[in-house]
């Protein structure tokens, strides 16, 4: 044995030791399952459905971007102990995800299994390019990915989300099952209720800072008028602002929104300039105080552009 | 095929006609008066029999007239479920715009491409051609700041896609500048083993420090610090496979090791069974609070090298070959906090990196390995030295970025067994003279998109002994092609 393996060998036993430490460790908490929420209202609905049966966790908050977000350390660890991963898809994570999934050493989770779930696959898209070519910007060739702003996609993601709770954990499958029911069950109603408060909104013309409200106009009869972002995912800049700025004078919209992730500055420009209000969304579940859950995203979106319909 | 035929006589009598006239006896015109009548006939006949078949079908026309009237009625009810099934069809087709999204072609399993391109336009105040880094052994790695002027970097091809249910394969290939091609990477790496194993095989970027593993295209500044290119050869990527394992403990914790043939500096491509270059490494990582994430590294890479070569002017002013063999010892510390209000990097982010190397070698130098001046000969290598940098990188608003790097090397001790026993002197090894290299670097860039980056950076480098090279350096670098996605 030469000086170089014999050095390697002493290195090999502390690791040797380490490893089988933490693999000792792992044994420890298995109790709930572990699930790890690409975005907020995934981690939301999982909760709904699941109740204490899982431990939910989300990569993302409220208040960051989802498409810009860093593979981080403790991420990566999150991911290394999931046993479900429920993201959005459509590549609205393709800047960050496959690295988490790649650099867990979690097979559960990889792409295929029944621990990775990409819920825009399961209701239909808006916004598919025709044309893929990224002059136009950071597209999704697969559609818009900004989803659960529709209910009732919720609703679609719901039974798809319980059906994989069941698979997964199947002990608690009937849990699962009736839980979902409940939850389909207020959501209808809440939904009936939500379409006979947001009727006076049909129509209603408004200024977006990115696409990302676009299932919510569709399921209102909202009508984009403009965007303060020259091309998707692309930052405003003071030529397209200035552009906006006359357009929105000659042909007002009703209203300019951005999502609490955006940075409030590009829609107060254009508000200082047009007296159009500009009214912060929260697009997600944490948004806003009255946000908690999924019900409080709908109920608080919904006020905050009836206020100004009003 | 008669209409032709029958102008092309016709042309053909009338071109001929007038000289032909004398020429031609009378029992030859009463022939070709005869074909002429037998052609109209032919034709006559067919005229006809196309008119009657025309009548036919007029009268059918006429039934089926009736019949469609009738059919009207049939229609009116069927356009009731027609409406039903448009109502269907529109579902149907917005389906199908879903299903339609992947081409369900072979080129579907096209492994995904990008293209990184990039380019700088160099002014250097001293001539690179002569660039060192004095103190340190020569790495033969690409340490130099480039050519002056105009120059094309290194274009990088990525290819990568899943093998199977087990295996993503990526090939980077670096296109360079004079033409020629390189293997960046090329690997296979496992897609989650479970319990937090992941196994690469093949060609790929050393997890010693930070920086190393991150491609250029992706580095805060132009070039590598200066402990990364006299440590590991700019950037070190061995032939061998790496293991790791990440702990199942919410604080990330990672351990791995890599063996490797030792291909590149600071091991030398061996004929030697077994691995030339080991390395084990452990990083522990975390958040504190919502804005603040943090990586910190250990790493130890040993390796033996054989025959390392490099060149140096000796005494007598003769370029000689001198050459290492022994062993080579490096530890590298690393750091990186990264930092965004309520972790939204979108508009303001800071990141803050830094890394501390120390390599010990052990061995015999040889001087002069081809006598070319004082004559082969051969004595022990003691070296201790070290070198750091740290680096704040801060986007202040959307698109736009400064940042700051402070680079020290520590040439520490060599101790030469063929000086101290007084056969050669220290004149004989000038770049082994002892120097602590310093540089300073700013740097600012612009990012239109997330797939592009201008850059200008300025740099005052000391790291040829007594001599200040002020750098600018202008650079572009963009991607096409497949999304990436960048490691933290």
């Amino acid at each position: 044995m030469n000086r170089a393996t014999s050095k390697l060998s002493r290195l090999i036993l502390p690791v040797a030791v380490s490893v089988s430490l933490t693999l000792l460790l792992a044994q420890a908490a298995f109790a709930q399952l572990k699930v790890l929420a690409c975005e907020p209202e995934w981690g939301a609905l999982t909760q709904e459905l699941a109740g204490d049966k899982v431990s939910v966790s989300s990569v993302t908050t409220a208040l960051q971007d989802p498409h810009h977000i860093e593979a981080r350390p403790s991420l990566i660890a999150r991911a290394r102990n999931a046993d479900l991963v429920v993201c959005t898809g459509s590549e609205l994570e393709v800047g960050w995800l496959p690295l988490l999934l790649t650099q867990s050493g979690n097979t559960k989770i990889q792409p295929g299994n029944p621990g990775y779930l990409e819920t825009s696959q399961f209701v239909s898209r808006l916004e598919i390019p025709k044309v893929l070519d990224r002059s136009l910007g950071d597209i999704h060739p697969a559609g818009n990915p900004h989803i659960h702003l529709n209910p009732r996609n919720i609703a679609k993601v719901a039974e798809v989300l319980r059906d994989r709770l069941m698979q997964i954990d199947s002990a608690n499958a009937d849990f699962y099952k009736s839980r979902t029911a409940a939850f389909l069950a207020r959501w209808g109603e809440s939904i009936r209720r939500w379409e006979s408060q947001a009727a006076p909104l049909k129509g209603m013309t408004m200024v977006v800072y990115h696409r990302d409200l676009s299932y919510l106009n569709q399921w209102l009869g909202l009508r984009e008028t403009g965007s303060l972002e020259p091309k998707p995912g692309i930052p405003a800049t003071t030529a397209h602002l200035a552009d906006l700025v006359a357009r929105m004078q000659r042909d007002p919209a009703k209203i300019i929104v951005y999502s609490a992730y955006n940075n409030p500055q590009a829609a107060q420009f254009l508000s200082d300039r047009t007296k159009i209000p500009a009214v912060m969304l929260p697009y997600t579940v944490g948004g806003s105080d009255r946000a908690k859950d999924l019900f409080g995203l709908f109920d608080d979106t919904l006020a905050r552009l009836l206020a100004v319909q009003k | 095929m008669l209409k032709p035929t029958l102008m092309a006589v016709a042309v053909a009598a009338a071109l001929l006609a007038p000289g032909a006239a004398s020429a031609v006896s009378d029992a030859e015109m009463k022939e070709l008066r005869e074909q002429v009548r037998q052609l109209k006939e032919q034709y006559e006949k067919r005229i006809e029999s196309l008119e009657r078949r025309l009548q036919q079908a007029e009268g059918a026309a006429q039934k089926a007239q009736g019949a469609a009237v009738k059919a009207e009625g049939v229609a009116a009810t069927a356009a009731d479920a027609a409406t039903k099934a448009e109502a269907q069809a529109l579902k149907a087709e917005s389906a199908a715009v879903q299903a339609n999204i992947r081409p369900a072609s072979e080129a579907a399993f096209n492994p995904a491409v990008s293209v990184i391109l990039n380019g700088v336009y160099a002014n250097l105040s001293k001539d690179p051609g002569r660039f060192q880094i004095t103190g340190f052994v020569p790495t033969l790695g690409e340490v130099s700041p480039g050519n002056r002027g105009f120059s094309l970097g290194e274009s990088e091809l990525t290819l990568a896609a899943n093998v199977d249910h087990y295996f993503r394969g990526t090939l980077i290939a670096s296109l360079q500048p004079d033409d020629r091609v390189g293997v960046e990477e090329a690997n296979i790496q496992s897609l989650g083993l479970s319990n937090g194993f992941t196994l690469k095989v093949g060609r790929f970027l050393s997890s010693v420090g930070y920086q190393n593993e991150i491609h250029a295209h992706a580095w805060d500044f132009t070039d590598a610090p200066l402990a990364n290119k006299v440590f590991l050869g700019n950037q070190l990527a061995d032939d061998g496979l790496q293991i790791k394992r990440l702990a199942p403990t919410d604080t990330f914790f990672e351990l791995g090791a890599e063996f490797g043939r030792g291909r590149a500096f600071p091991a030398s491509n061996r004929d030697k069974n077994g691995a030339g270059a080991s390395n084990l490494f452990a990083r522990l990582g975390g958040d504190i609070g919502a804005s603040t994430a943090w990586r910190v590294g250990l790493a130890h890479l040993s390796t033996t090298a054989q025959n390392r070569n490099y060149d140096d002017l000796d005494s007598t002013g003769t370029q000689v070959n001198n050459s290492f063999n022994g062993r080579s010892s490096l530890w590298a510390l690393d750091g990186v906090l990264k930092w965004s209000p309520n972790g939204n990097s979108t508009s303001t982010n800071f990141k803050l990196q830094g890394e501390y190397f120390r390599r010990s070698e052990n061995g015999n130098l040889t001087y002069d390995t081809a006598p070319a001046s004082l004559g082969t000969q051969t004595g022990t290598l003691r070296s201790a030295q070290s070198g750091w940098y740290a680096q704040g990188v801060y986007q202040f608003m959307p698109m736009w970025r400064v940042g700051y790097r402070f680079d020290r090397l520590n040439s520490g001790t060599v101790k030469l067994g063929l000086v101290d026993s007084g056969a050669l002197s220290a004149a004989d090894f000038p770049i082994l003279a002892g120097n602590d290299a310093t540089r300073n670097t700013l740097m600012f860039d612009f990012s239109p998109s997330e797939f592009s980056r201008l850059r200008l950076q300025f740099a005052r480098d000391r790291s040829r002994l007594g001599v200040t090279d002020n750098q600018v350096f202008l650079q572009y670098i963009v991607s096409l092609g497949a999304h990436g996605a960048h490691k933290f």
